[in-house]
This record gives structure tokens, C-alpha cells and sequence, in this order.
């Protein structure tokens, strides 16, 4: 069966909407700058602490900036040199990295997902995410949208502390018509 | 056929459209920066302020896998069931918090900081509410 032309333009209408929804949802619940820690609501006003932490925009101000989250591109600024973070404090503990990537095709219309595991291990360790939350094995984990949106699977640290659910391009960044290029993917 | 079939897979996408949005909407977003955690397990049972731990800032100095690998931290808000005489004895926050790495546990106000009555959670705009929900 193929697609009449009232199909073509329903999916077009359904993407304009859905792009112009998430570009509002994401410039209302982000508008204006860092808060100071005098305003953000969870500092105690009252309490010391105040003039001796450091200031949001202080610490996230010279970073590579983005549009959400936290208004940094954490990957950059570590790719970059822009931080150094330490990757372990024991002397002997083993710093394991992994330079593969995933390609996701159950993705319906959405492009698949390509997941890189480099700039992932360049922060986390292997147990963070094997075995409890992802399964070694490609494909043996049942993830879906509404999962992750309720704060399983990626999202447990998208959407909390890594970049938000928002930025579905990030993730969904390989159209079909190009997967075929994508062979070398493992 | 095809179309027929692939109503349900329709159907689960926009439950998720519509998800993504009220989660996009409904965050809670009461100017905490994002990645902003509260600790409220005990301390006010305790007597002192909630901790407030600002995850961002601790990224900048610190990887992932240190806190939650070497240091033990599960990857929920609050999991944790930390205590402060553990800390003072030198585990969880008490592996930097020593006076060495950074300030030391006599620094109370400066990690028990935040407002009296909030839960413990993950905070600012844009979340998931996982790490948080139990």
C-alpha cells in the first residue's frame, strides 16, 4: 500500500507540530539564565551557605554552552579540555573505556538510534549501566519511549543529569535512508 | 496491511509525544539548577537542613565512575542509605570530604543547606523524575 497525499501531509503536519510543542516546552521551562543560589528555591535563604558555594553561573558560565539542561555541553567541554575531571581517586582502580557503537532500528518513524559507547565511558564505568539497568547482549534489552520518559533505561541519567528527552535528535540521529551507510556499525 | 499493522507501534509513539510533554511542562522547576539533588533521608529527622548536592558541580571535578563506582553511590537519588558517621569514617561523601580533597565533615551548613521541608529528589527543569521516584 502506499502513501496518498493526505497521508504525506498529515505526517508533515504531525512533525510541525511536535517540533514547535518541544521548541516551547523547552524555551518556556528554560527561560533566563542560571539563578543564583539565593533564588533557586532549594537553598535555605537563611542559612550560611549562601555566600560561600559557588554560583551556578560562576562554575557553568565558561563552559561550551547549549540551549538546555544545565545550558553546557558537558561532552565538548571534556573532549575539549575545557574540564579535567579525575576518573578515579584509588590509585589502582582500572579505568575501562569502550570505542563501539550501537545502531537502534525498532525506532518507528523516528530515525534510528545511534548510541556511542566512547563519550559514555569517558564518564561512567561498565557497571554503571551493565548488567542492571542495559544487558551486554545488543538488542536483549526492551526499552521503550514511555519507559525512558518515566525515568528507566536512558533515562535514568537523561533527563535528570545528562542532557533531556527533549533533544530527540541527539539520540535519533540516523534517518533510515542512511542506515545502509552504516554497516561498520556494531 | 502494513497500515494495520502498524497502528499499535503508532499508538505507543504519540503515548510517548504526549508523556514527553507533560513531562516537559510539569517539571519541576522551581529555579533549582538542573541536576540539582536533595537529601532529606534523615537530616531533618536529625535536626539540620536538607543536603542539597548540586550534581553539576561535582561533574566538573569528578567523572561519573568515581561516585558511582569506586565511592559506591547507587544511580537513584537517595538510595543510598548514608549515615554521618560513615562519612566521617570516611566513606561515600567522606572519601573527598576530609579536609584534603575538599572541605571537611565539621563544614555542616555547607552541604546541610537547603530549605526545610523538601524531599528528597532530583531537581530542576527537564527531568524524568526516575532517579528520583521509588
Amino acid at each position: 500500500m502506499t502513501y496518498g497525499a493526505c497521508d504525506v501531509l498529515n505526517i508533515s503536519v504531525r512533525r510541525i507540530l511536535l517540533t514547535l510543542t518541544l521548541t516551547l516546552c523547552t524555551a518556556w521551562t528554560h527561560a533566563g539564565e542560571w539563578k543564583s543560589l539565593l533564588e533557586d528555591g532549594i537553598h535555605d535563604p537563611a542559612g550560611p551557605a549562601i555566600g560561600i558555594l559557588q554560583q551556578p553561573a560562576e562554575a557553568l558560565g565558561i563552559l561550551p554552552p547549549d540551549v538546555t539542561g544545565n545550558k553546557v555541553r558537558w561532552r565538548k567541554a571534556l573532549e575539549d579540555g575545557y574540564i579535567n575531571p579525575r576518573a578515579s581517586l584509588a590509585p589502582d582502580t582500572r579505568i575501562r573505556q569502550l570505542d563501539t557503537n550501537i545502531l537502534m532500528r525498532n525506532t518507528g518513524d523516528l530515525p534510528y538510534v545511534l548510541f556511542p559507547h566512547k563519550p559514555h565511558t569517558e564518564w561512567l564505568d561498565c557497571s554503571n549501566c551493565h548488567e542492571r539497568i542495559f544487558k551486554s547482549k545488543t538488542g536483549a534489552t526492551p526499552m521503550t519511549m514511555l519507559a525512558i520518559l518515566n525515568g528507566q533505561y536512558c533515562g535514568q541519567c537523561h533527563g535528570a543529569v545528562a542532557f533531556p528527552l527533549t533533544e530527540c535528535g541527539r539520540c535519533h540521529s540516523v534517518p533510515a535512508t542512511e542506515a545502509g551507510n552504516a554497516a561498520s556499525v556494531r | 496491511m502494513p497500515r494495520v499493522s502498524a497502528r499499535p507501534a503508532r499508538r505507543g509513539r504519540w503515548s510517548a509525544f504526549v508523556a514527553l510533554v507533560l513531562v516537559a511542562v510539569m517539571a519541576d522547576d522551581l529555579g533549582a539548577e538542573y541536576a540539582d539533588v536533595v537529601l532529606n533521608k534523615r537530616a531533618e529527622r536529625e535536626g539540620m537542613r536538607p543536603v542539597v548536592f548540586p550534581h553539576w558541580f561535582h561533574r566538573i571535578r569528578f567523572r561519573c565512575k568515581v561516585c558511582h563506582s569506586e565511592l559506591g553511590f547507587e544511580m537513584r537519588a537517595g538510595a543510598n542509605d548514608v549515615t554521618m558517621d560513615e562519612i566521617t569514617q570516611g566513606k561515600f561523601c567522606g572519601m573527598c570530604h576530609n579536609d584534603e580533597i575538599a572541605w571537611g565533615v565539621d563544614n555542616c551548613d555547607l552541604c546541610h543547606s537547603g530549605r526545610p521541608g523538601l524531599r528528597s529528589g532530583i531537581y530542576g527543569g527537564h527531568q524524568t523524575l526516575g532517579p528520583g521516584r521509588w
